[in-house]
Formats: structure tokens, sequence, C-alpha cells
């Protein structure tokens, strides 16, 4: 089976989930260009996209039309000349609306899991339990006869540890799609100790096709993208807490935060990237790592304490923010969650004082949109960084370790083999965490040395 | 043609603001004015200059494709909106593509040499941001022939002349046909910084020729062209008054501070047959001919001249239709600088259709109203000087891939 025969029955599992979704757009967008080809027009493709809700399967089907017109708007050049022998589609606007009809018509919502027993290749996008992800891969298992070839999205869990529990001998790999997919251009790829080679050659076909940049991580809990983003969100907690011997732990949050974000010329502060991903999922992911890395404390009762109380971050499904750590207003924080008071603190009301405290920011200022359009951005960022180590200021020194803190957490992923090499974690956090700078660079090494 | 049987004046010009992309104001997701805004704001511009709609006659609006941009047909009823003092009086709506303006021009002037009027509101309108541009391009497409619809470029009159850019360039050489394109663009953007109303006013790009160079991207767009040789995007609305000397009189404004219409040429080529030369814009340079003919003048007694910049290109080709450069010399003429705005002959001196901006059916008008503003002196930051030996303005409007034109020659009154 070849990869264009293998793509003619695929099923995506969690399909109308935020991350299903997307990849069942970019899978059935990559299927109705090959069914567009003269020479498969004797093949039907079709996408099983399976999920418990029915509602949510609605969304995904008004996402799905919505996504294929923004795409067939951007492709019109080259969707003219693919529908060049349909004489009935005339205007661009017939030709857009002719290309959203055949990306819908290879997906079949379903809410049934055998649906998926059918295709030849099975994308799990299910919640982050591997409970959960092995009741799915049944449908799977050893005694389907067509022995699909199963990407798994997990962001943590082992993939031989899945391939083995859920008897699939070999046949699935970790396809780690970054949020959102159709959007983030970074794949982790995963190959488990028994993954066949022909299903990682098809993996990597596929994620060039979709236009990926693909990073291979080693089979170990977090991968290379949560092996630093947990470790490091940890790092921003222990520092609250350190802070927090002498300020309020709103005012450690508020000023963590700010220094993650305006200090280290990064897109969001660390807080706030905790409640986009949501602190649900934080935990989740800790919680599949702590145990299978033992002995590194990758664990937080402050997040567990969070969740307790409620507090979840996540997002809604019009794509706005829920409050985590940070309340929001308009998508910008608006206060700090204190949970000794079960509530918001309004950041107006610590803001200048915090302000003050950590000083002022080098001159000229930097911010991230401005590092990463900068046409000498490594001339400008070894700038600031330079002049931010001069400063001796709290913010500066909270920057710097920061800075130097994340550098080792790179560092420890190479060193330990998750990662073969340094542009790898570099990789990862500029393209898959839109960093203007990767965490291995010089801007930090001389206050590791010291 | 035959001699003018009376005196044609223009007056009393008014651009509403070439809105789009550019303009800070511009907010794609945001309500903005319709139709009706436009033709409101330009009209009562022009008929407070002439006292009111008691001292017009009849009234005449260009527009391209408000069906389809707008759904709205019927325009010449919007007109009455502009003031009660209308309502009643003969309304008329034209279309001819991107021509429609000139279009309009025409009607009003011929309904003064008739002697039915001595008095006409001339209108242009376009409303275009109505649509994306993917989509906009099918309606701007109706101005080629539909036939020629399914096998054109999606983008389908930047694809038409890409096709008359590649064709120049093959002739001629493409290096100093893209430097002079690129000037071409330079010159538009300066002129149009120094107009408020145009859409490219608050360009504040520090290397123009730069972006002028970029590299076209035919995966995404055309061949031969890049986003900055095409004219954008724009709403916008234009009015000028057209009157006999008595018309003048009874609005009590004088001939000093009115052009007068000194010759025209109208050309139409065949919209089902594709151009002889694309290096030449044959209907153009036939209805300028004319106008220079019937105006007694040569090429060379030109002061200034806006042209149909639609695309740089044309800009390039019109200096050669003109006569004003040899074929394959109209680069050598801009880039010598003879086309800017301290040049021999400055070109669209708030900006033409790539500076100012391009709402189809106004731009016609809007031409006028430059030339009015330039020849009795009101042009502001805009103002060129005019020298008494070449007193003479002139207008080229452009319909389709040259199918429909109009040129008109200016002096003041």
């Amino acid at each position: 089976m070849n990869y264009e025969e293998r793509l003619e029955n695929v099923a995506v599992l969690g399909a109308a989930g935020k991350m299903g979704s997307g990849i069942v757009l970019l899978v059935a967008a990559e299927m109705a260009d090959l069914a567009l080809r003269p020479e498969n027009r004797s093949r039907k493709y079709v996408l099983h996209a399976v999920d418990v809700s029915q509602r949510a399967l609605s969304g995904l089907m008004r996402y799905l039309r919505e996504q294929a017109r923004k795409s067939a708007e951007k492709r019109i050049v080259a969707l003219r000349k693919t529908y060049a022998d349909r004489s009935e589609l005339v205007s661009n606007g017939e030709i857009i609306e002719a290309y959203i009809n055949d990306v819908l018509d290879v997906v079949r919502p379903t809410t049934t899991l055998e649906a998926a027993a059918e295709a030849s290749v099975i994308f799990e996008a299910a919640p982050e339990s591997l409970d959960l992800k092995l009741k799915l891969l049944t449908v799977a298992g050893a005694d389907n006869p067509r022995e699909p070839w199963v990407f798994t999205n997990t962001s943590s869990i082992p993939i031989q540890e899945v391939d083995a529990k859920a008897k699939l001998g070999g046949r699935l790999m970790g396809f780690h799609f970054y949020n959102p997919p159709a959007v983030q251009k970074l794949v982790e790829l995963i190959r488990g100790q028994t993954t066949r080679s022909e299903v990682a050659e098809f993996a990597e076909t596929l994620a060039k096709k979709l236009r990926k940049t693909v990073v291979s991580s080693r089979d170990v809990a977090g991968f290379i993208g949560n092996g630093h983003f947990m470790r490091d969100s940890l790092y921003a907690i222990s520092e609250t807490a350190r802070l927090g011997r002498e300020r309020t732990f709103v005012e450690a949050v508020y000023m963590v935060n700010r220094v993650s974000q305006d200090f280290l010329v990064r897109p969001m502060g660390i807080f706030q990237l905790i409640d986009y991903v949501g602190l649900d999922v934080c935990q989740c992911i800790l919680r599949v790592m702590d145990p299978r890395l033992p002995g590194q404390g990758l664990q937080s009762p402050l997040i567990d304490r969070l969740l307790a109380l409620g507090v979840k971050g996540g997002q809604n499904h019009d794509g706005s923010q829920k409050d985590g750590f940070l309340s929001y207003k308009g998508g910008r924080p608006a206060g700090v969650y204190d949970p000794d008071r079960k509530s918001y603190t309004p950041l107006d009301s610590i803001q200048a004082a915090c302000d003050a405290a950590l000083g002022p920011l080098p001159e000229p200022a930097l911010p991230w949109k401005a590092a990463v359009r900068h046409p000498a951005k490594d001339d400008a960022l070894a700038g600031f960084f330079g002049k931010l180590e001069g400063l001796k200021t709290l913010g500066a020194d909270l920057a710097c370790r920061y800075g130097a803190r994340s550098r080792e957490i790179g560092l420890g992923l190479v060193s330990d083999g998750v990662a073969a090499a340094a542009e790898d974690v570099n990789t990862v956090l500029l393209t898959g965490f839109f960093h203007a700078y990767g965490p291995i660079n010089d801007y930090f090494k001389a206050k590791v040395e010291k | 043609m035959n001699k003018l049987r009376r005196k044609v004046y223009m007056t009393a010009g008014c651009n509403t603001i070439s809105m789009g992309s550019g303009r800070k104001e511009f907010h794609p997701k945001k309500p903005r004015p319709g139709l009706e805004d436009y033709i409101r704001e330009a009209g009562g511009g022009t008929l407070k200059q002439l006292g009111g709609g008691k001292n017009v006659d009849e009234a005449v609006i260009g527009n391209f494709m408000a069906a389809r941009f707008n759904n709205q047909g019927n325009l010449a009823a919007l007109i009455p909106t502009i003031d009660e003092t209308l309502l009643w009086k003969p309304c008329t709506r034209v279309e001819g593509a991107c021509c429609s303006g000139a279009l309009a021009l025409m009607s009003g002037i011929k309904s003064v040499l008739a002697e039915t009027a001595e008095s006409v509101l001339c209108l242009g309108v376009e409303v275009q941001n109505t649509v994306k541009a993917v989509y906009g391009a099918d309606i701007l497409a109706t101005a080629g022939w539909s036939r020629e619809r399914k096998a054109g470029h999606a983008y389908f009159f930047p694809g038409k002349f890409s096709d008359r850019a590649g064709a120049y360039f093959a002739k001629h050489g493409r290096e100093r046909s893209r430097k002079a394109m690129a000037r071409w663009f330079c010159n538009a953007i300066e002129n149009a910084r120094l107009c408020p109303t145009a859409q490219e006013h608050q360009n504040s790009a520090k290397d123009l020729e730069a972006l002028a160079l970029s590299e076209p991207t035919p995966r995404s767009f055309v061949d031969h062209l890049n986003f900055y040789d095409c004219s954008k995007v724009s709403d916008g609305a234009s009015a000028i008054a057209i009157l006999s000397e008595e018309g003048l009189q009874r609005a009590g404004i004088p001939k000093n501070e009115a052009v007068e219409v000194v010759g025209w040429g109208q050309t139409e080529a065949d919209l089902t047959k594709a151009p002889e030369d694309l290096t030449r814009l044959e209907t153009t340079r036939r209805a300028v001919a004319q106008a220079l003919e019937s105006a007694g003048i040569k090429a060379g007694d030109l002061g200034t001249v806006e042209s149909h910049d639609c695309f740089t290109i044309a800009g390039v080709l019109a200096t050669e239709a003109v006569g004003l450069a040899k074929p394959g010399e109209g680069p050598d003429f801009i880039l010598a600088g003879e086309t800017s705005r301290s040049g021999r002959v400055p070109f669209n001196t708030t900006g033409g259709l790539i500076g100012w901006g391009h709402p189809t059916g106004a731009t016609g008008v809007h031409q006028a109203v430059t030339l009015w503003e330039q020849l009795t002196g009101q042009a502001g930051g805009c103002q060129i000087p005019m020298t008494p030996e070449r007193p003479y303005g002139l207008s080229i409007n452009m319909g389709g891939d040259d199918k429909t034109v109009v040129a008109i020659v200016f002096r003041k009154g």
C-alpha cells in the first residue's frame, strides 16, 4: 500500500476537539488534493471523524467549512489550475465553493468508534489520559485484520508504552501537532522502540506534505516540547514561592509573569501560557512525566490546589481565554488569582508598585513582536540582554536567572538524549512556542558560569 | 470632430477620501459608509460650491458594478438623496467599467452642448471593500469578456496587465522597464502623500523603491507584477459640475475658477478581441490623438496629464500612447524624471490610481477634479506650477484592458 492508497481511508479519534479538529482539517485537505488528481478519480477518499459529541461534530463541520474557505481563498491561483477542466466552474467564487465541497465530501462525522475499524491510518487526538487512549485504540488492536497505522497526538505519554499496552506491534508512532494544528508549523515525531520503519517513513512524508517543520524527539515522557515547558513552568512557580517570602503571592505571580514576557522577550508570560494550555492539561502532563522520570520533582502542589479550587484556564469555544492563574479582559491579563481569598486581584491595584520594584527594561525596549521581525534579530537580542545584565535591578536579576535556567533545561534535554542536538530544542521553542530565540543561546551563558 | 457649438466648463470639484487599506481609518471588519454616503458627500460638496441644487438642471452618475459590490442598481435614484432640490430632475447612470466616470463626464458635456442643460452635476462612485479581493477580482473581471474568464487568471486584470508587462519586457528589456515601473510607483506615493484625500496619504514607507522592486510571486499572484505595481481596492466618490457660460453665471462662478473643455476623444475597442500588440495601448492612443486634434494642440503642449495607471505598466504605456515618448522609450522618459511632479509633464499629481486610489466608477471624475484644481491654482499642497506656454491638462480614463477610453483636454477658463 503506497502513500496515496494508505490515505484513502483515515480515521481521527477525538476529531471535534481542539487538536482533533485541526488534524481533520489538515488531513482532509491533503486527501481532497489527492482525490482531485486525475489519476485518483477511481478512488474514494474517506475520513471518519469520530467524537463522542454530536454537538461538537456539528461545530467541527462548521469549522472545516470556514477553514476550507480561507485556505481556498489563499490558494486560488493554484486551484484555478486544479479545476481547469471543469468548464462549469468559471469564477473564483465558484471554484472556492467547489473546493469547500470537495474537502467536506471526504469527511464522515460519526459518534461510532467502530467506524474507525476500516481505516488504514488512525490519528488519535483524545485528551491526555493513557486509559482513555488505550480504550480508543482497541479499535486498532491486534484483532483488527487491516492492521492500521496509528499516529497519536500525545504530548507526553511514551509511545512504546502505548504500543505495548494497546498491542499494536510497532504500528504506533507519536505525531505531535502543536496548537492550533492548522496554524502551528511544528510537528514532533516520536518513534517508539518497535515502531516499524514504514510507519515512520509515512509520517515523515505526510508531515512534509502538510508543510510542517519536523523535529524528532526520543521517546521520553514529555518529549522535547513539554520537557522544556513543564520544567520552565515549575521553575517559574518555584520563583514565585521564593519571591513570595517577601511579597504576596499575587505580586509574585504578576512579577514572574511580566519578567518572563517583557524582560525575556517572549510572546506571553509563563502564567499566561500555562492558562492558554490549561492548568488541567498541565496537571495531566505532569502526572504522566513524574512517575516515569522519578526524582526530578515534576509535580506542582500549587497547580493541584488551584484546580481543586476550580481554577482551570484553557479556552472557550470561541477561542477566548478562560481565567486561570490570571483573569482576562479582551484577551489581556486583568488580574491575578489569590487562592487565599479565592478571587482575582485586579492588576491595576498592584502593577505600579511591582513594576517599580522590578525596575526599568533596558533601552531601547525590544518587545517580542519587534524582535521576531527585526532584520538583525540576533544582534538586537544580544544588545538587549547585554544591557539587561548590566542593570542591577530585581527584574534584571530574575530575568537572567530565568534565562539561565531555561538554557539549563534545554541543555539537559540534549544531554539526556531526548533531543538529538541543541538545534532541535531551539527549533521546538522557536516554532512551537513562537519564541524569538532558542533557550540554548549565548545570551545567558555567563550567568550560569558565574 | 465637429467644432463645439458652445463653450463647456467644469468647476466645483469635490472628492471624498479614497478609503481602503493604507488609510488608518480603514478596518476591514468594522462597518463603513455605503454608496449613498459617498454620493452624498461628494455631490453635496459640489452643490455647495454651486449655490445649491437650484443651479443644477440634470445629473449623471458613473458607476461600474454596484449591482454586485453593493447589491444596488438604479443608482440614478440615489442622486436625489444628495439634496431635495434635485428631486424630479433628470438623472442618468452610465457604465463603462473603470471608464464609467469619464462616460458620466461625456454625458454631461453632451447635454450642455445639446443645450438641453446649462448645468450638469456629474458624479462617479464605487464602494468595493464590501468583498474580499479574491471575490472582487470576479466582479472586476466583468470589465473583460465573460468568455475569457475561465481561461483567465484568478486575479483577472492583474493577469492581463502582467501579460502586457511580460510582452513589454521581452520586446524592450526587463531591467529598465522594471525600474521605470518602480519609479512610477515612487512618484505616485510621493504625490499621494501631499493629498489629504489620497488612499496613500499616510504612507510612511521609507524605501519605496525597494518595495517597488520586490520580485513578483507567481504562485500566489501574477508573473510580472508585484502588489506595488497595482492600484488598490478603494471606496470613494468624486463630483464636478459641467456648465455652459450661462450656467457659470447662474451659479455666480467666475470663469477663472473653472476649466474649459477644449477637446476630447472617445474610442471603443471590440471586447471580444485580444489586443493586436500587448506592448501598446492602441485604444488609448486613438482617444488621445482625437482629443489633441480636436483641441488643436500637440502632445508637447501638455502641462500635466492624469493617466489611467491601474498598474504601473499602464503608466509606462500611457507615456507612449500620449506621444510623449516613442514606443519602447516610455521607461527612459519616466526614469529621466519627466513625469514626476518636478518634471516636464507631471503625471497624476494627486497620486493617480496607484497613489490616490481607484474607486473604479469614480476615477474619471476624480481625474477631472485634479486637473480643475491644478489648472485653477486650487490644488493646495499638491499644486504644480503651470506655465502659459503649456497651459493644457489631459485626462485619460480607461475601461477594461484598453477597451473603452475617454481622453479630455482642459485649459483654465
